[in-house]
């Protein structure tokens, strides 16, 4: 019995440190600003290692970011025809995809400031947050809108990030499009690319 | 003098008939694709290192290089924010040029910005967009770039436009002032570093993350072109037809 007791007690400590449970505000506004406040915090703190920051950073987009809908906004049209099971394999190939290019984009990330400007809400559906990191010695500032889908307004996701007017979304979107345009709208081909880039 | 006049015409009567096309499509993507190869074969080797180079400079030199070459992109952007009917704009960039040049000791320092001039960068290829002119098909430029068959027929009428161009690359005189083609290439080539040492990080990180490079800098050209016409950063809205 204490031997059970103990093992469970391990488990505990070993899933609560190894995944965050990290909820925000329901309020798009302080939904960006908290997850941004959250995560200049951690990427910034020296004491964690390069792999708990990838974890905190896997953890904190599974759960905040709409990867399912950005996997089918990527794919265009071709959502439409693709038969349930190859859209299953892409969407599972597109989560480990983005959720690499994410990590490795944001691992060495140097601490800056960061200001929510204002937020727009644009239909039931989604509202725009606007922000911007601020100016420093080196460096300009930098406006980034967030689209934040509210169709459930308890759990607000974000879709899309828009650096200085450029959507990340889109230029997946046309990233994808070029490939599958190339190869007579094969989606086989865009997961094996997709593929290539997660086990690179 | 006439053979000039003829390539002048034949070029814009192409540059016309392509500009019909949508952005999306490409002019010739094979030649784009090989000349986009190209041109980060180049980006590698010179313009890359060069830049790398640039950042490692001290703070005041960068700032001040930056500035010099921005306060003399503002002589573009006067007449097309006339022929744009932005009177405001025009004469905000008017008076940031004047002070620039002056209490900014050539436009080395920006106290314009200070006074709240912000100037707004334009050219004829965002006149042409505003006057309703479409993008036409889209194609890569040999160590240019990205361009579409407006912008580069803008980029053409950008050196009659600006004074700074017309001084330096067609050698006239303006208010006593005179200057060489190879002034215009250094300035240019300096905003070219200036550029790619600024986006240094942004680079790295789309060569590293792009399954598809040439389309990657496709829709970042073309977004950033839409943007400037409409004078926002607001992106087109297709997710509603997701949600449907």
């Amino acid at each position: 019995m204490k031997k059970l007791s103990l093992i469970l007690v391990s488990l505990f400590f070993i899933f609560s440190s190894t995944s965050f449970a990290i909820t925000y505000s329901s309020d798009p506004k302080m939904f960006v600003s908290e997850l941004v406040n959250d995560a200049i915090n951690k990427l910034s703190d020296k004491s964690l290692s390069e792999d708990e920051k990838v974890n905190f950073i896997e953890d904190v987009a599974i759960e905040n970011v709409d990867i399912n809908a950005l996997g089918l906004y990527t794919l265009g049209e071709l959502r439409k025809s693709t038969d349930k099971n190859n859209l299953e394999k892409y969407q599972q190939a597109f989560e480990k995809y983005f959720l690499k290019s994410l990590t490795s984009r944001l691992t060495d990330y140097s601490s800056n400031k960061f200001e929510i400007i204002d937020a727009e809400k644009k239909s039931s559906n989604y509202t725009i947050v606007k922000s911007k990191i601020i100016a420093s010695d080196n460096k300009p500032e930098i406006k980034i809108d967030w689209r934040i889908y509210t169709k459930n307004p308890e759990k607000p996701l974000i879709r899309d990030l828009i650096v200085e007017g450029l959507s990340l979304a889109r230029t997946q979107k046309e990233e994808f499009s070029s490939i599958l345009n190339s190869n007579n709208n094969d989606i086989n081909i865009l997961i094996s690319k997709l593929e290539e880039f997660i086990n690179s | 003098m006439h053979f000039k006049k003829f390539i002048i015409l034949t070029v814009s009567c192409f540059l016309l008939t392509i500009s019909w096309a949508k952005a999306s499509e490409e002019c010739f993507e094979k030649t784009s694709r090989a000349i986009f190869k190209f041109n980060m074969g180049f980006d590698n080797a010179i313009l890359e290192p060069i830049a790398k180079g640039y950042n490692k400079l001290p703070e005041p030199i960068k700032n001040g290089t930056s500035n010099f070459t921005s306060n003399i992109a503002t002589l573009l952007s006067i007449p097309n924010h006339v022929f744009q009917g932005n009177l405001k704009e025009a004469g905000d960039a008017t008076a940031s040029f004047l002070i620039n040049s002056t209490v900014g000791i050539i436009g080395l320092a920006n106290p314009a910005e200070k006074l709240g001039l912000k100037a707004q960068k334009e050219d004829v290829g965002q006149t042409l967009g505003a006057y309703g002119f479409g993008p036409g098909c889209y194609f890569v430029l040999p160590i240019l770039g990205p361009t579409t068959a407006r912008d580069s027929l803008g980029m053409v009428a950008d050196s009659f436009v600006d004074p700074f161009a017309h001084v330096t690359w067609r050698e006239n005189e303006l208010f006593g002032i005179s200057g060489q083609r190879l002034d215009y290439v250094a300035v240019k080539g300096t905003t070219a570093i200036d550029f790619r040492a600024d986006n240094e990080t942004n680079f790295d990180s789309l060569e590293k993350n792009s399954l598809d490079l040439y389309a990657s800098f496709k829709s970042l050209y073309l977004q950033d072109r839409e943007n400037k016409i409409n004078n926002s950063s607001s992106t087109e809205n297709d997710w509603g037809n997701l949600d449907n």
